[in-house]
């Protein structure tokens, strides 16, 4: 169990992760929401989970994380980037043809493992990056966080039949569990619960979290496999938003593109000051 | 050393054995690799039915530094998993090996849902993909080791049929010539090309003298083996099990304006429509395909040039295509 200090500086960085994707939602903007409901799991796996290194990007044994909703990028720039794999000033470059750092992943971000957009794309490439793991004796574990809307796509499921089918228990399925897709609640357009139950029967170990809670996520990843001989699947109970209540669990605020008075009152209700009101227009882009 | 081997599921597992990189998967498409299984044990990986999940695991694979050869029928392949290949595979550049299983007229009485004459169009159309269309078994075995060890993503239209053809020593991107002659230039790939040959070869009794060009690989195009084809004949016929859309024909074409060259060419493959499923002679008769058919074709088309050229009248063959395709200019 990490200690209170863990814990702290892992919110102190959660914090500042969450004021970059912010500061990228200007300028044409970004998938905020998704950003920062993933933003806490993103700290956390970097931190405290994954066996990676700005060092080690090369490196045969690392772990592998894989975003496959690629559309919540910016916290994974910001974490990448607090955590030294490329510089912070980096991050200015956002959306400019100077830079690679676009609205979805790819691999010439340095701690990029593979590049998304398409939904449900990442859990097989995951597999086949896991069973490559097992056919050489590697010890990488391939974590992949996939979107709740993202679980509409039925390449997920057929690849979570067969990732049971391979008994491939160096494969985490991460489930940002948000609740919402592009444009409105899950539960109100195509239902996933009881998700766990679902993600049980095919045969994933199945283990249910806040998604925001340290401690939560500590007891949740603190064995892995779950199950020897089975892939796990954490459900991390999200908030779309999270950190600004302004904007916290709102189906309108997904996609954003904020004025620079709009980013700094954001910054303001971030770290503590009052609600923000946002002007511009809500945007949904797909 | 041993004998060469004389099947693709043979080389295919020389290729395992030779180097370790070297990962198989199947789509629980095994007709091909029946016996690999017992062979190159945890290497050959069967996803079941599962075709973008393949691939998936496939661009994962490779980009662990594996050379995944994945196997699916050409219809599953490259059009349930499109997406995945243009994707994961495409745009990382990945050295994913897709061999579609019966493809074109290979399909024969399976009916449309089966018939890949679609899929060099959609192949062709992502950057960097590398298409092998063996002409024949022994074509398909020449050119594995290659195609296996180029670092490029390629689709290998899968044709293990025998043939009496001897071929050329396979180099990537190099085209073949397997007959020359002056009156009728006359490209093709894939499973056609032993019949075009026979067809050829049928002319060349009559004195008609054909330069039979077999490309091998549709991409890398050897653009200068056409054009080269194109400048000695005055008639150009592109044979493809294909629909014209996105197939050779159009290639060809594209490589005669890029290089300004004006020569008639007429297309013998599929215009816009299913082929009639049968078994694969009957197919091949049935819709002009056959040793026979094909010559009688080309007599035609090479007829008509030549009145066209001596002024006594007959229809230009380009001109018919044009009014059998609706009045749209074939080139």
């Amino acid at each position: 169990m990490s200690d209170r200090n863990d814990i702290g500086s892992m919110e102190q960085l959660a914090r500042r992760v969450r004021a970059h994707a912010i500061r990228m939602a200007t300028g044409g903007g970004c998938f905020l929401g998704a950003s920062l409901s993933c933003a806490d799991l993103l700290v956390y796996l970097y931190t405290r989970v994954l066996r990676t290194s700005p060092e080690r990007v090369a490196d045969p044994t690392r772990d592998y994380l894989l975003l496959s909703k690629g559309h919540d990028v910016p916290a994974l720039y910001g974490t990448l980037a607090e955590l030294g794999y490329f510089p912070t000033a980096r991050l200015a470059n956002h959306l400019s043809t100077a830079d690679h750092l676009y609205w979805h992943p790819n691999r010439a971000i340095p701690g990029v493992e593979f590049h998304s957009g398409s939904l449900g794309h990442l859990l097989s490439v995951g597999m086949g990056i896991a069973l490559d793991a097992k056919l050489s004796d590697s010890p990488s574990r391939v974590f992949v966080i996939v979107g709740d809307g993202e679980l509409n796509e039925g390449s997920v499921w057929e690849a979570a039949l067969v990732a049971s089918a391979k008994g491939l228990d160096n494969l985490v399925l991460i489930v940002d569990r948000n609740g919402f897709q592009a444009n409105v609640a899950t539960e109100s357009l195509i239902p996933l619960e009881p998700l766990g139950d679902k993600l049980a029967c095919f045969g994933f170990s199945v283990t249910d979290v806040d998604g925001h809670d340290f401690t939560a996520l500590e007891a949740a990843f603190a064995e892995l496999p779950r199950r020897r001989g089975r892939p796990t699947a954490i459900v991390a109970r999200t908030v779309r938003n999270k950190g600004l209540p302004s904007l916290e669990g709102r189906a309108d605020r997904w996609f954003v593109n904020l004025s620079p008075d709009e980013v700094q009152m954001l910054l303001d209700e971030l770290h503590g000051a009052d609600r923000a009101t946002l002007t511009s227009a809500p945007l949904v882009v797909r | 050393m041993t004998a060469p081997a004389e099947t693709y599921g043979d080389a295919l597992r020389e290729l395992v054995l030779g180097d370790p990189r070297v990962v198989v998967l199947t789509a629980e498409n095994r007709a091909a690799i029946r016996q690999l299984p017992d062979q190159i044990g945890d290497r050959f990986i069967d996803v079941g039915i599962c075709e973008q999940t393949m691939i998936g695991m496939a661009a994962g694979l490779a980009v662990r530094g594996r050379i995944p050869v994945v196997h699916a029928l050409a219809t599953f392949l490259t059009l349930r998993a499109f997406e995945f290949i243009r994707d994961d595979v495409g745009i990382a550049g990945l050295p994913v090996k897709l061999v579609g299983g019966v493809p074109g007229f290979l399909s024969e009485a399976n009916g449309p849902t089966h018939q890949a004459i679609d899929d060099l169009a959609v192949m062709r159309a992502i950057p960097g993909m590398h298409i092998f269309c063996p002409a024949d078994a022994s074509e398909l075995l020449a050119g594995l080791p290659a195609v296996l060890t180029s670092p490029s993503p390629t689709y290998i239209r899968f044709n293990a049929s025998p043939s009496r053809l001897h071929h050329a020593p396979f180099e990537l991107g190099w085209a073949e010539v397997l007959g020359e002659g002056n009156d009728l230039g006359v490209v093709s790939a894939g499973l056609l090309v032993p019949y075009v040959k026979e067809a050829c070869d049928l002319l060349r009794g009559e004195g008609i003298q054909s330069r039979l060009l077999n490309l091998r690989t549709v991409a890398p195009l050897d653009e200068e083996a056409i054009a080269e084809t194109a400048s000695r004949c005055p008639l150009l016929l592109v044979v493809e099990d294909h629909l014209l859309v996105g197939g050779i024909y159009q290639q060809v074409c594209e490589v005669l304006v890029r290089r300004r060259l004006s020569v008639p060419v007429v297309p013998f493959g599929l215009p816009g429509r299913w082929f009639k499923p049968a078994l694969l002679a009957d197919v091949l008769d049935h819709e002009g395909f056959s040793a026979a058919k094909l010559a009688e074709r080309m007599r035609q088309a090479h007829r008509s040039a030549l009145a066209r050229s001596t002024g006594r009248g007959a229809p230009d063959p380009a001109e018919r295509l044009s009014s059998a395709l609706g009045g749209r200019s074939p080139s």
